[in-house]
C-alpha cells in the first residue's frame, strides 16, 4: 500500500487523510458516562460491590440498610469519573493549544495564515526560523542556497544537536516564487509516493516525481534526509518549505506517541489477586454456612415453633440463606480500602511534590507527581531504564585540559582555559599553542550565528552537530582565538583582535570507521595549504610522521581517560600546492563514485592523512549531572538494576557509563559486547555474551552487556528468548543508538519478565519508554518539558531520584501495605464475629451488629486511626539514604504478600475469637441482650484495633496519638450521642454498658487476652528473629554509628539454574579467547573497540586487559 | 495574581508536608515488653480473685422445671400435654435456698435452646407500632405475624410479641406467700420511649395459632412490663429474663415452694425452662467467667514474662548490631 501525495493540491486528499488535528484525548462528551463506567466496572472489585448493592434492595435477605453500601459505592465511583474527566479536560485543552497554532499555508496560490489543525496532505507548508513543525513534510526549499535547513530534532528522538536536511534534488533550484505554483491547476504537477505512515523516524522510503516545467519527470528518490518531522524546530535556516505527507495522529511523531494505558502498581496487583483470594474464601463461608442454615432449617427451625416458618416456600427458598450469609459476609472485602487508599495515595503524591528537598536550585523546579496512584510501585523498582543525554548528563560539553607538545595544562586548577601558562604561552605567540587552538577553532563543521556576531557582549553562539566540536570552538574562543564568521567557503577568525581568514578547500568528513576528520585549508594571508586534523588516539597517532615520539600524548590520553574526560588528539601538516591538486582531483573522483563511495571517499581521506604533527591532546568534559554517579551507586546497592538506553553513539555511551558508576571499572566489572549487521553475527555475538555471563554469574562481579540499535532490532526479532535470558542475567546494559521504540519495546521486554521498571527521561524521544514503563519519571531539563509531561513524576536533577525511591518510594510501599493488609483485617474481623455470631443464632444470618456500627466501623472507627499511618516513619530517611539496601524488602514484596496477609488473616481470626468467646460469656444469662452484647463485641473489636494500630506503628507523632486515641474517645462519643436517641435501636446502650464494671473489665480481658500473644510473638521475631529492617530500627534508637559494607546479595533469579557451574576462569594473560572479554578490550569484528566518544577516542585504562 | 501563583507554584512548608513531625518512636525493648507482660499479670491475677469472689458471693437458684412439669401419663408426650387446654398446667417445685440471700432477690426464667436471635424472629415487630398509637397500621415488618385473618392489624404484631413467655410462678415459705414485684422489671427507658402509654394491644393472640401469652387489652403496652422484658431479645439461645424481684431476703437452708404455671411450650424443640432466683453483685449476677479469665490471661503474662526474661539472661542479643545486617557479612564465595 502506498499513499500518493499530489503536491499543492487542496481539494483531491481532503476525504482521503485526516486533517492534521492532533488529538490525545480519551473520552468524548457523548461516551464519557458509558465508557467511564465500563472502565470502572471492568475492575473486579467494583464489579463486587455493585452485585453487593444490588442484592441489599432485596429486604428480604438484606441485613443491613442497602444505602451503607450504595452511599460509598456512588462515592468512589463519582470520585474517580471526576478524575477522569478533569485530565482528560487538560488534555483537551493542550491538543487545542497546538492545533490552533497559526502556520503559514499554500492556499489557492497565495500564502495565508491558518490554524495547524487545517493542514491537509498535500499543502505547501512554509515556515520560519524558529517555528515547530506542524506535521511531517517533504522539503521543497529553503532560503540557502545549497538547499539545506537546519533543523532541531530534540522532541524527537532527544538529540539537541542541529541536523542537516536537504532538498531533494530533483528540486533543487526551484525558484521560490515557482514554488507556490507546483500543481496541477498550473499545469505544474508533483506527485509522492510515499508509504503508509509509520512510527520509524530513520527511514522514510519516497519517491517523488515533478513533471514540466520542472527539471525533470525522473522519479527522484526521497528519504529521511529529505523530511523535516513534526515537533522538530527549524533553526538557522531563514524559511523552508514542504509538502505535508503525514499530518495528525498520523505523523510519525503520532504513530510513536502510542496511548497512555492505565497504570497498575505492583501492590494494587497484589491486593487484587488477595481480593481475589478472600472472595473465594468468602464463596466458601457462604456456601457451607448456606448448606449448614438449609439443613438447620429444615431438621430445627420448624420445630421452633415461635419461627413460624411455612411449610411450603417461594421457590427461591434455598437460595435465601446463602444470599443473606453472602451479603453479611460481603463486608470482608472492605469497601472503604479503595476510598482509603486513594486518599493516601494522593497524600504520597502530595509529598513528592512538597518535597522541598527535591527542588531544584538551579531552576526552582520541585518534583511533581502527575500520577497519584502509583507512588507504592516506586519502592518495588527492579529496573531504571534511563536515557543518558540531558538525564544523566548536563547536556553540556566543555573543554577542560590539553596536553601540547608535552606539557600539561589546565592539571592545577582543572580548566585549561583558565590556565595562566597556558593564555602566556598563546599571548607570546607559541607556535604549537598557536596551532592546536586554531585546530581547535577551525577543525569542525561548527556554523557560528551571524546575528549575535557583533553582539554586545562579544560572545558567538555556536550550533554544532556535535558536543565536541562545540565545546572546542568555544574553548578556543575564550583562548582569544574567535572563530567568528563562516562565509560559504571563508572563516573568519579573530585572534587577538586580528582578523584572519582561512578557505577551506576540502572537508575530509568524519565517519565511525575513520573515527577522525579533517579539513584542508589555505591561509588567506600566507597562501600555504594546511592539514588539520583531529580524532581518537587510535587513528590520528599512528598518523603521525615517522620519528615524531607519540608516547607523550598516549599517556595523555590514558591520564585523561582516567579522570573520565573525552579525549582527542590534534594534527597537522602542511600540504604543498602540487600534492593538495593531485590529491583534490581523486578525492572529487571518489565522491562522485556510486559504488561503495564511502570506502573510496575514506581510502583517498588517508592518502592525505599522513604523516601528521601531532600537536596534542584536548579532554572534554560531559559533565555529568549534579550528584549522578552517588545516586546511580546508592541505587545499585539497593539491588536496582540499571540500563541506559541511549540514542548516542556507543563509545559515548560507555565513557558516560565508566563515569557515573554505571559500570564499575575493570577488575570488578566487564563489558560484553553485542553487535553485528547480521542476524549470524547477532546470533554468535549474543550466544559468546550469554556463556560469559552463565560462567560470571557466581562471582561477584559486574557484567554488563553493550548493544547497539541495529543489533538490539535482529536481537528483538529472531532472538528472543536468548535476549530475554541476557536481561535477566544482567544487572547493567548499555543500549545505544537506540529508537524510542526501541527503548519502549525494552521496557516492555523486562515488564514481561515481571520486572518493575522505571524509565527516566528528559527528551520527546523517551516518552514511549516513559509511557511503557511501569513508572515514567521525566526530567524537566533543558529539552522541554515533553517528557515531563508525559511522565508520572517529573523532577528537577536526575538525582533526586535516589529520594523519590528509597523515601517516597519506600515510604509509600510500607505505609500502602500496613494499610491495605490492615483494611483486610479489621473486615475479617468483624466478619468472623458475624459467621461465629451465626453458629448462636440458629445459622439463619442474622447480624449481630447494626447498620449504624457496621458502616461507622467501617468508614470510621477503623478508617482514621490507620489513614494517620502516612506519616508513619520505620526508619529515618538518612538511615534508610545510608542503609539503601533495605528497599530489598519492598522490592522483594516483604510486606505485603500472601505470607504476610495470612498473618493477619490468622490475626483476625483470633481476635474474633477472643471478642466473640469473652463477649457470649462474660455477657451471659440475664445480660445477654441483642443490643448490648452487639455493642460489647464492637467495643471490643475497636479497642483491639486502637492498639493493633499502635503496635503496627513505628514512630507516633501528635497525628498517631491524635487518631488513634481520639477514635476511641470519638467512638464513644458518638454511640452515646446515638444511645440518646429514642428511636435507635440502641437507645440508652451505651449509657447503661459504660456504668457496669463489667463492661471495662470485659474490654480489658480483650484487650489482654488478645494483643498478649501478638506483643509476644512480634517481640520475639524483633528480637530473636529480626529482619534487616528491625536490625536497623535498634540500630537507630540505640545509637551509635551503624557501618555498611558491602553489597546487597544480588537478588536471586531462578530462571537459569546452576548447571553451568562457575568454570575457572582463567585470568592469564592474553585471555583473549572468545569467552572472556575485558571490557570491551575485543570483539570478533573489530581488532579494537574501546570507549570513547567516536572520534575523540580515549584511551582506557579499563581497556587493557586485566593481567597488567 | 503574582502572589497567587507564588503560592500555587511553591509547595508548602509545614513540618508535616516535609514528613518532619517530631515523632516517639518506641521499639520493642526486652525491658519494655517484659515490664509490661509483668504489669498486666500482676494486675490481672488480683482483678481476678476479686472478681471470684464476687461471683461466689451471689447466691443462686437454679431449678430446671420443664421436665419436672410433665405429668408421668404424658412423659412420652410432654407436647400434647402443654397443647391440651384441659390439663392442669400447675406444677409444685421444692427450693433450698443454699446461703442467706438478701433482697432484692432477682427472679428470672431461663429458656435454652430458644433462638430469639433467629432472623425470622429477631425482625418480626414493628418499633413504631409499638410506640404511636396511630402507627398500628405499621405492620409490614412483622410478618407473619401481622394481621389477622380478617386483614385487622394485630398490636402488638410480629413474632416477638406473640410468642410471649407465659409461664407464671408463685413463691412461698413455711406456707407463706413470698411476694414476687412484678413491677419495675422492664427498663424505663424502654416503659417511657419504645411503648406508648396511648398503645393498646388489640386483635392479639386471636388468630386461629395461638403462640405464647395473652395480654390484657386494658392496660396499655407501657405497662405490659412481662412483654417489654420479653420484647429485649436475647442475643444467645440460653438466656435469662426479670420475671419479678422478692424485696424480702431469704434465710439460709430455708426451702420455698415454687408453684408453677407451665404453659409455655418448649417441647416441641426441645427447650430448657428453669427458675432462677438469684442476688446480684457489683459484677451482676453469678458468672465465674471473667474471674478466671482474668486469672488465666494474667497468669499467662506472667508466664510469658518470665520465659521472655530466661531468653534474655540466657541467649542475650544486642539490639541493632550491625554484623546481624547480612550485606555486611562477606558474600559467600
Amino acid at each position: 500500500m502506498k499513499r500518493f501525495v499530489y503536491v499543492n493540491d487542496d481539494d483531491s486528499s481532503h476525504e482521503l487523510y485526516c486533517d492534521n488535528r492532533i488529538s490525545n484525548r480519551k473520552y468524548t462528551l457523548l461516551n464519557f458516562l458509558p465508557k467511564n463506567l465500563w472502565e470502572q466496572f471492568s475492575r473486579f472489585m467494583n464489579q463486587y460491590f455493585l452485585l453487593i448493592a444490588c442484592l441489599q434492595l432485596w429486604p428480604l435477605i438484606t441485613p443491613v440498610n442497602p444505602a451503607s453500601t450504595w452511599g460509598p459505592l456512588i462515592f468512589i465511583f463519582a470520585v474517580s469519573a471526576t478524575k477522569e474527566a478533569w485530565d482528560d479536560y487538560n488534555r483537551y485543552l493542550s491538543d487545542k493549544k497546538a492545533n490552533e497554532k497559526q502556520v503559514w499555508v499554500v492556499r489557492q496560490g497565495s500564502k495565508k495564515l491558518i490554524q495547524a489543525q487545517e493542514i491537509h496532505v498535500g499543502n505547501l507548508v512554509w515556515l520560519r526560523e524558529n517555528d515547530e513543525v506542524p506535521c511531517d513534510l517533504v522539503l521543497l526549499g529553503t532560503s540557502e542556497p545549497q538547499g539545506v535547513c537546519y533543523v532541531e530534532t530534540a522532541a524527537l528522538d532527544g538529540e539537541t544537536d542541529l541536523k542537516t536536511r536537504n532538498i531533494p534534488p530533483a528540486c533543487m533550484g526551484i525558484d521560490s516564487e515557482l514554488l507556490h505554483k507546483i500543481k496541477a491547476r498550473y499545469g505544474y504537477r508533483g506527485v509522492m509516493e510515499c508509504p503508509l505512515p509509520d512510527k520509524d523516524i530513520r527511514r522514510f522510503d519516497a519517491n517523488v516525481r515533478l513533471f514540466p516545467p520542472f527539471l525533470d519527470n525522473d522519479v527522484c528518490p526521497l528519504s529521511i534526509k529529505n523530511t523535516i518531522l513534526q515537533s522538530c524546530y527549524l533553526r538557522n535556516t531563514e524559511w523552508a518549505c514542504g509538502v505535508a505527507v503525514y499530518t495528525g495522529n498520523e505523523t510519525k511523531m503520532g504513530m510513536s506517541r502510542g496511548v497512555a494505558e492505565p497504570k497498575l502498581t505492583a501492590v494494587d496487583a497484589m491486593i487484587d489477586k488477595l481480593t481475589g483470594a478472600i472472595f473465594i474464601f468468602q464463596i466458601v463461608v457462604v456456601i457451607v454456612l448456606g448448606i449448614a442454615g438449609n439443613i438447620w432449617k429444615d431438621t430445627e427451625a420448624r420445630k421452633h415453633w415461635y419461627v413460624l416458618y411455612p411449610e411450603e416456600g417461594p421457590w427461591y427458598e434455598l437460595l435465601i440463606i446463602p444470599l443473606r450469609f453472602e451479603l453479611l459476609c460481603s463486608i470482608m472485602i472492605p469497601i472503604s480500602i479503595k476510598v482509603s487508599l486513594d486518599l493516601v495515595k494522593s497524600l504520597y503524591a502530595k509529598f513528592i511534590d512538597w518535597d522541598k528537598q527535591m527542588i531544584d536550585v538551579e531552576t526552582g523546579t520541585s518534583a511533581n507527581a502527575t500520577n497519584t496512584a502509583i507512588s507504592e510501585d516506586l519502592g518495588q523498582v527492579e529496573y531504571i531504564l534511563t536515557d543518558k543525554t540531558g538525564t544523566l548528563t548536563e547536556n553540556k560539553m566543555i573543554f577542560k585540559r590539553c596536553c601540547i607538545a608535552g606539557t600539561f595544562f589546565g592539571n592545577e586548577n582543572g580548566d585549561a582555559v583558565k590556565d595562566v601558562e597556558l593564555l602566556n604561552a598563546i599571548n607570546t605567540g607559541s607556535a604549537d599553542a598557536i596551532r592546536f587552538v586554531t585546530v581547535m577553532a577551525i577543525c569542525n563543521t561548527v556554523v557560528p550565528i551571524k546575528r549575535n556576531y557583533y553582539s554586545a557582549s562579544g560572545t558567538v553562539l555556536y550550533k554544532a552537530q556535535s558536543q565536541d566540536e562545540e565545546a572546542l570552538v568555544r574553548a578556543a574562543a575564550s583562548l582569544h582565538m574567535v572563530f567568528v564568521n563562516k562565509n560559504s567557503n571563508i572563516l573568519e577568525i579573530n585572534f587577538n583582535g586580528s582578523l584572519k581568514q582561512y578557505e577551506v578547500l576540502e572537508y575530509l568528513e568524519f565517519t565511525s570507521d575513520r573515527k577522525r576528520m579533517s579539513v584542508v585549508v589555505r591561509d588567506c594571508d600566507k597562501g600555504n595549504i594546511m592539514l588539520l586534523s583531529k580524532g581518537a588516539d587510535e587513528t590520528i597517532l599512528p598518523c603521525a610522521s615517522a620519528g615524531h615520539q607519540t608516547k607523550t600524548f598516549s599517556d595523555a590520553v590514558d591520564q585523561y581517560a582516567q579522570m573520565g574526560l573525552r579525549t582527542l588528539c590534534l594534527g597537522w601538516r602542511e600540504v604543498n600546492e602540487a600534492e593538495y591538486q593531485d590529491w583534490s582531483f581523486m578525492f572529487k573522483e571518489a565522491n562522485s563514485t556510486l559504488v561503495d563511495r564511502e570506502w573510496r571517499v575514506a581510502e583517498v581521506c588517508q592518502r592525505l592523512e599522513h604523516d601528521l604533527d601531532i600537536l596534542g591532546v584536548a579532554a572534554i568534559e560531559d559533565r555529568l549531572q549534579d550528584g549522578v554517579p552517588e545516586t546511580i551507586e546508592t541505587l545499585r546497592k539497593a539491588g536496582i538494576n540499571f540500563w541506559m538506553l541511549t540514542g548516542d553513539k556507543q563509545n559515548t555511551a560507555i565513557q558516560i557509563a565508566l563515569s557515573c558508576n554505571f559500570v564499575s571499572p575493570e577488575p570488578k566489572g566487564q563489558l560484553l559486547l553485542v553487535n553485528g549487521k547480521t542476524e549470524d553475527e547477532v546470533c554468535r555475538n549474543l550466544e559468546r555474551v550469554l556463556l560469559t555471563m552463565r560462567i560470571t554469574k557466581a562471582e561477584p562481579k559486574d557484567v554488563a552487556f553493550v548493544i547497539d540499535g541495529w543489533a538490539l532490532e535482529i536481537a528483538l526479532k529472531h532472538y528472543r528468548k536468548a535476549f530475554t535470558e541476557l536481561a535477566i542475567l544482567s544487572r547493567t546494559a548499555i543500549c545505544c543508538r537506540v529508537t524510542p521504540s526501541q527503548k519502549a519495546q525494552l521496557v516492555e521486554l523486562l515488564k514481561s519478565c515481571d520486572y518493575r521498571t522505571l524509565a527516566i527521561g528528559d527528551g520527546g524521544n523517551d516518552v514511549r519508554m516513559i509511557q511503557q514503563a511501569d513508572i515514567g519519571v521525566g526530567i524537566s531539563g533543558r529539552e522541554g518539558l515533553q517528557a515531563a509531561r508525559a511522565a508520572d513524576y517529573s523532577i528537577g536533577k536526575f538525582k533526586f531520584l535516589k529520594r523519590l525511591i528509597l523515601v517516597h518510594g519506600r515510604y509509600s510501599y510500607n505505609r500502602t501495605a500496613f494499610l491495605s493488609q490492615y483494611s483486610f483485617y479489621k473486615s475479617l474481623l468483624i466478619c468472623f464475629i458475624q459467621i461465629f455470631f451465626s453458629f448462636v443464632s440458629g445459622v439463619s444470618g442474622t447480624s449481630l451488629f447494626n447498620s449504624v456500627s457496621l458502616m461507622a466501623y467501617n468508614v470510621f472507627y477503623t478508617s482514621v486511626p490507620v489513614l494517620v499511618s502516612v506519616v508513619d516513619k520505620d526508619l529515618s530517611e538518612k538511615t534508610v539514604m545510608q542503609h539503601p539496601q533495605i528497599l530489598y524488602y519492598c522490592q522483594a514484596g516483604r510486606l505485603l504478600n500472601p505470607t504476610t496477609f495470612a498473618g493477619w488473616f490468622g490475626r483476625a481470626l483470633f481476635h474474633a475469637i477472643v471478642v466473640f468467646a469473652i463477649t457470649i460469656h462474660s455477657y451471659a444469662f440475664e445480660k445477654s441482650g441483642l443490643e448490648e452484647v452487639s455493642m460489647v463485641a464492637l467495643s471490643g473489636c475497636v479497642w483491639l484495633q486502637a492498639f493493633v494500630v499502635t503496635l503496627e506503628t513505628n514512630s507516633f507523632t501528635i497525628l498517631q496519638h491524635v487518631a488513634i486515641w481520639g477514635n476511641l474517645v470519638v467512638f464513644y462519643i458518638i454511640n452515646w450521642i446515638v444511645s440518646a436517641v429514642p428511636q435507635s435501636g440502641m437507645y440508652t446502650i451505651m449509657h447503661r454498658l459504660c456504668r457496669q464494671p463489667a463492661y471495662w473489665n470485659t474490654m480489658f480481658l480483650i484487650v489482654a487476652a488478645g494483643m498478649g500473644p501478638v506483643l509476644a510473638l512480634k517481640y520475639f521475631r524483633y528480637t530473636y528473629k529480626s529482619s534487616k529492617i528491625n536490625i536497623l530500627q535498634q540500630a537507630e534508637r540505640v545509637g551509635g554509628p551503624i557501618l555498611s559494607l558491602g553489597n546487597i546479595e544480588p537478588q536471586p533469579r531462578s530462571l537459569l539454574d546452576s548447571d553451568l557451574a562457575p568454570l575457572s576462569i582463567s585470568h592469564a594473560k592474553n585471555a583473549r579467547n572468545s569467552v572472556f572479554e575485558p571490557l570491551l578490550s575485543d570483539s570478533p569484528n573489530a581488532l579494537r573497540r574501546s570507549f570513547g566518544p567516536d572520534f575523540f577516542h580515549s584511551h582506557s585504562p579499563y581497556s587493557r586487559n586485566k593481567d597488567m | 495574581m503574582d502572589q497567587k501563583n507564588k503560592k500555587s507554584k511553591k509547595p508548602t512548608y509545614s513540618k508535616f508536608s516535609q514528613q518532619e513531625l517530631p515523632a516517639w518512636k518506641p521499639i520493642l525493648t526486652p525491658g519494655w515488653v517484659i515490664t509490661s507482660f509483668i504489669t498486666i499479670g500482676a494486675l490481672f491475677i488480683p482483678a481476678g480473685l476479686l472478681a471470684l469472689a464476687a461471683s461466689d458471693s451471689v447466691v443462686e437458684i437454679v431449678d430446671r422445671y420443664d421436665e419436672g412439669c410433665i405429668p408421668d401419663a404424658y412423659s412420652q408426650k410432654a407436647e400434647s400435654y402443654i397443647q391440651n387446654p384441659n390439663e392442669k398446667k400447675t406444677c409444685v417445685r421444692t427450693l433450698r435456698v443454699p446461703k442467706k440471700m438478701v433482697a432484692p432477690i432477682f427472679v428470672y426464667y431461663q429458656l435454652e435452646n430458644f433462638y430469639q436471635n433467629h432472623r425470622r424472629f429477631v425482625k418480626s415487630k414493628s418499633d413504631k407500632q409499638l410506640r404511636d398509637a396511630n402507627a398500628q397500621d405499621d405492620t409490614h415488618s412483622c410478618f407473619p405475624e401481622d394481621h389477622t385473618a380478617d386483614n385487622k392489624p394485630i398490636v402488638p404484631c410480629g413474632l416477638i410479641a406473640w410468642s410471649l413467655f407465659n409461664d407464671t410462678y408463685k413463691l412461698s415459705a413455711r406456707g407463706k406467700a413470698i411476694d414476687i414485684d412484678k413491677k419495675g422489671i422492664a427498663w424505663k427507658s424502654d416503659k417511657e420511649a419504645k411503648f406508648g402509654s396511648d398503645v393498646y394491644p388489640k386483635n392479639f393472640q386471636k388468630g386461629a395459632l395461638i403462640g405464647g401469652g395473652k395480654l390484657d387489652e386494658r392496660i396499655p403496652l407501657s405497662e405490659q412490663e412481662d412483654l417489654i422484658v420479653w420484647m429485649r431479645t436475647a442475643a444467645l439461645p440460653t438466656f435469662r429474663k426479670l420475671y419479678g424481684k422478692i424485696n424480702t431476703d431469704l434465710d439460709a437452708h430455708e426451702t420455698i415452694t415454687a408453684e408453677v404455671e407451665n404453659n409455655y411450650n418448649t417441647y416441641k424443640f426441645g427447650g430448657r425452662k428453669k427458675l432462677v432466683l438469684s442476688t446480684t453483685t457489683w459484677i451482676g449476677g453469678k458468672n465465674d467467667f471473667l474471674g478466671i479469665a482474668y486469672i488465666s490471661v494474667g497468669g499467662l503474662c506472667l508466664f510469658m514474662a518470665i520465659n521472655f526474661i530466661l531468653l534474655y539472661v540466657f541467649r542475650p542479643r544486642r539490639l541493632g548490631d550491625p554484623s546481624y545486617l547480612s550485606w555486611n557479612r562477606q558474600p559467600l564465595v
